[in-house]
């Protein structure tokens, strides 16, 4: 194609995702989101303005190099395209797919001051899923160093420390409490937004490229304390996440039929309880569904509900319940991401804005038949920034409702901080670590990822475990002191 | 993975099998617990770890063949292995000196008591236990109990063997009797003899252990499924547990959550007794 002009390049319009049909997609766990076809993802490239001072990279928390990617994707040359990507981010068909877009890269084209921005994410996926077809940047591993370094903790941000100091050449041991790797990518984020093939390719290539080993079913804190862990080892790094599930302190939380996410989401997830009984864990969804919360946890458990619904209503040959997002704010405050918030629209989630639960209510088996709750107005912002929700008064009702889940929000998990003397926490249950260098106030121990931060993002724990590594390894080199 | 190095039939549906899990035999004590998934297709399930033996790496499982996994487990052998074997979780149990003690067995319960009476007996407690069960067929390790207490009853729902009746009878009597004063009391069994337990010691202030048996998927604080009502509040029986003091237990609440999956269990087991004899039938054709 010739070399267009700016003007020209802002009249092509951003090339919308093929998706599975709703329809379809309603009654199967396959991904959503199909993937650009080449010539859509070159003609989306086209429409970069490739600007001098690129606005879309300072909303990256990783910095990638968007521009550099984007022109070699126009170019045709994917090889170069995958080479600038890896310079930032190690896992872009995992990016690709899960970042919140809107609020990053693509809130800050400058294209989407006027129109649509170019679609970074989009693109990003395509590389990935290009890369993780080609392996045309093999991870190579320098000189071993016989450096040993533990890693506790296998999501996004344990995963990008260990694979970036596998790479110079140290010894790195994952250690992970449950049966497979990959953290929330794994038993969080569902197979229709996520595939799971992706997280498990992207770990095995580490695993044989950098002889990383995988040490599951150890629970730091349990199985050995961080203080046993520093015998062994000369650095550590902990990714543990923030798993722990908060529950609405109102009375009925305890009646069958009330879960947190994180219960429900596993069971789907990580024991593959849609596939039951092939798979031996159950998981129960009745015929109508709250989902109390406004995330992308609180997405993920209602299209999970939904499509469990589909699938024994198909079964059965009757007609599929309903599912209910109960969110205290109005849709503007929605926290998902966009695209999962109107994929759960298409797929005939019903929406309760303005609406807080403030009591569950049992029948005489202890399961729950409804929930009560008050309808909410929005008033001045709150430190969020947000307008915060209040009550209106008197206006209380019931929502006939047989199973409620409750995605919340969650806190990290305590158990690692068992024996591990001196590393410091905030009242928030969080690591205190710096957040450039991830070093916590533990001789030899780094920590990153949602641990620090509470629950965040997966490039943001991303960025924290690479960050870190550069600093451990500075410190093995011995050209970083402590203190 | 992890290898099976030794197994025994304890009844018929109570299995003794030894694992090969180093990791977790190095910190195991007694109180915690280990949480087991067979193969890929499995369900992750919650074992108390009823011994160890560091030195050879090993731990014991006892367990009661119930439903489907447990029942797919009473079918292996010795060299077969297990893809996960996670622990040791939990807090161990805690022991001192406390005087009179009793340690109350039921069932299956009987293997986890053990190591605790052992413990009691060890730390200079005068113990006396109680063991029970439906029948006759489902007592184990009399002799081993007997050993380790200083008076032992033992009693059947059916009287085939020793006294007739529920644990819950022997151990008002003790409570009645102004000679013993009791220090503590220990139940480990089905969550309805526990809830029984904690309401015959109630009117007598005895401080009464229990050990719950909730539903778990990770046992790690992650999913909250394990949760349990206590006066102050909600606990999770996977970090917080597995034993509380039982007169705090909301034990309606937790029955009626151990049976929140009952038909789907029973799906399971019977998908998996057809999926068994359609493969025995194709071995016999083959045959
Ligand atoms: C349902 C859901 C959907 C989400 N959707 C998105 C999204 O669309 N986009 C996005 O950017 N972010 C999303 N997030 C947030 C994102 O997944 C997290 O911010 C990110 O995974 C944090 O990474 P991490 O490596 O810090 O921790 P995690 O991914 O939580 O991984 C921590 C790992 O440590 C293990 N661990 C914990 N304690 C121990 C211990 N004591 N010993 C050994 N191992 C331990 C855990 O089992 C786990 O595997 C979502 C989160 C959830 C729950
Ligand atoms: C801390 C703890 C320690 C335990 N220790 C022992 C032990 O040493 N020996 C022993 O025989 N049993 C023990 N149990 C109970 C054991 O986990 C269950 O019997 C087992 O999970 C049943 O699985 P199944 O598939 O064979 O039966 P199912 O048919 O699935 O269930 C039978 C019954 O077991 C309970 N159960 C089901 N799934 C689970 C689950 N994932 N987690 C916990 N309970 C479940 C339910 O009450 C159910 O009604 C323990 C439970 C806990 C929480
Ligand atoms: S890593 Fe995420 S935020 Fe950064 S460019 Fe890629 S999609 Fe955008
Ligand atoms: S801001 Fe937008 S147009 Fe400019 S370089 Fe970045 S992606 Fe291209
Ligand atoms: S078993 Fe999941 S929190 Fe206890």
């Amino acid at each position: 194609m010739a070399e267009l002009k700016p003007a020209e390049r802002m009249k092509i319009k951003r090339h919308p995702m093929p998706n599975q049909n709703e329809q379809v997609r309603r009654g199967n766990f396959t991904e959503v989101a199909l993937g650009y076809a080449p010539e859509t993802a070159q003609e989306e490239a086209e429409r970069c303005l490739q600007c001098k001072d690129p606005k879309c990279v300072g909303g990256c928390p990783v910095g990638v190099l968007i521009p550099q990617f984007i022109k070699a994707i126009r170019e045709g040359d994917m090889v170069q395209a995958v080479e600038w990507m890896k310079v930032k981010n190690n896992l872009p068909a995992i990016c690709g797919r899960v970042c919140p877009q809107e609020s990053q890269c693509e809130g800050s084209c400058i294209l989407g001051e006027k129109g649509e921005p170019v679609a970074i994410g989009r693109l990003e996926r395509y590389v990935g899923d290009y890369e993780l077809a080609h392996r045309t940047c093999p991870l190579v591993k320098a000189p071993k160093t016989g450096t040993r370094i533990a890693v506790v903790g296998s999501g996004p941000a344990g995963l990008t420390c260990a694979v970036d100091l596998g790479r110079e050449g140290h010894d790195v041991t994952i250690f992970e409490s449950l049966h497979s790797p990959g953290g929330v990518l794994i038993y969080g984020i569902p197979e229709f937004r996520l595939p799971k093939s992706v997280v498990h390719h992207e770990v095995t290539y580490a695993v044989e490229c950098l002889g990383i080993q995988i040490k599951t079913d150890h629970i730091i804190g349990r199985t050995y304390t961080l203080d046993e862990l520093l015998v062994d080892f000369d650095v550590v790094f902990l990714g543990t996440g923030a798993g722990l599930p908060s529950f609405l302190r109102i009375p009925g939380i305890n009646l069958n039929g009330v879960m947190s996410a994180n219960e429900f989401l596993t069971r789907v997830n990580l024991m593959k309880a849609y596939q039951f009984p092939d798979y031996d864990t159950p998981v129960k969804v009745g015929r109508k569904v709250a989902v109390i919360g406004g995330g992308n946890v609180a997405m993920d458990a209602v299209r999970c509900s939904l499509r469990l619904q589909e699938l024994a209503a198909r079964k059965n040959g009757d007609e599929r319940g309903e599912v209910h997002i109960v969110y205290r704010r109005s849709k503007d405050e929605v926290p998902a991401r966009q695209e999962e918030f109107a994929h759960a629209g298409e797929e005939g989630v019903i929406f309760d804005f303005l609406t807080n639960p403030v009591e569950i209510l049992g029948d005489e088996h202890r399961q729950v038949r409804a929930l009560r709750c008050v309808r909410m107005e929005l008033g001045e912002p709150d430190d969020s920034g947000r307008r915060r929700p209040v009550e209106r008064r008197g206006s209380d009702f019931d929502m006939e409702i047989d199973t409620v889940i409750m995605a919340l929000g969650t806190n990290p998990n305590p158990i690692v901080f068992v024996d591990a003397d001196g590393l410091d926490r905030t009242t928030y249950g969080t690591a205190v670590a710096d957040l450039e260098t991830g070093r916590t106030k533990k001789r030899r121990v780094w920590a990153g990822g949602d641990v620090v931060t509470g629950a965040a993002t997966v490039i943001s724990a991303m960025g924290a475990g690479k960050r870190a590594a550069a600093d451990m390894h500075a410190f093995l080199k011995g050209e970083s002191a402590w203190d | 993975m992890y290898t099976i190095a030794y197994k025994e039939a304890l009844t018929d549906v109570t299995k003794l099998m030894v694992v090969r899990a180093p990791h977790v035999a190095r910190s195991a004590r007694a109180g915690q617990f280990v949480i087991v998934r067979i193969d890929e297709f499995g369900e992750r399930i919650p074992l108390t770890i009823a011994d160890y033996d560091r030195a050879a790496g090993t731990i014991t499982i006892i367990f009661q063949e119930l439903g489907k996994t447990t029942k797919q487990l009473g079918k292996l052998i010795p060299g077969d292995t297990l893809s996960s074997f996670a622990g040791p979780l939990g807090h161990p149990t805690e022991i001192d000196n406390y005087g009179v003690v009793v340690c109350i067995g039921g069932g299956v319960g009987i293997a986890p008591i053990y190591p605790i009476t052992r413990a009691l007996k060890e730390a200079g407690n005068r113990v006396i236990s109680i063991i029970g069960a439906r029948t006759k067929d489902l007592l184990f390790w009399e002799e081993k109990m007997m050993t380790v207490s200083d008076r032992f009853i033992v009693c059947t729902d059916d009287g085939s063997h020793g006294r007739a009746g529920l644990v819950t009878e022997p151990l008002k009597e003790l409570l009645e009797d102004k000679d013993n004063s009791i220090a503590k009391v220990w139940a480990i069994g089905p969550a309805g003899m526990m809830k029984f337990v904690t309401l015959t010691t109630k009117p007598y202030a005895v401080p009464t252990i229990v050990s719950l048996n909730t539903i778990m998927i990770d046992g790690t604080g992650m999913c909250g499924g394990c949760r349990v009502l206590l006066e102050e509040g909600a606990r999770f029986v996977c970090v917080d547990g597995p034993e509380f003091d039982g007169h705090k237990v909301d034990w309606d609440s937790l029955l009626s959550r151990l049976s929140f999956y009952r038909d789907e269990e029973r799906e399971a087991t019977e998908y998996y007794e057809h999926k068994c004899r359609m493969d025995g039938a194709k071995t016999m054709t083959r045959k």
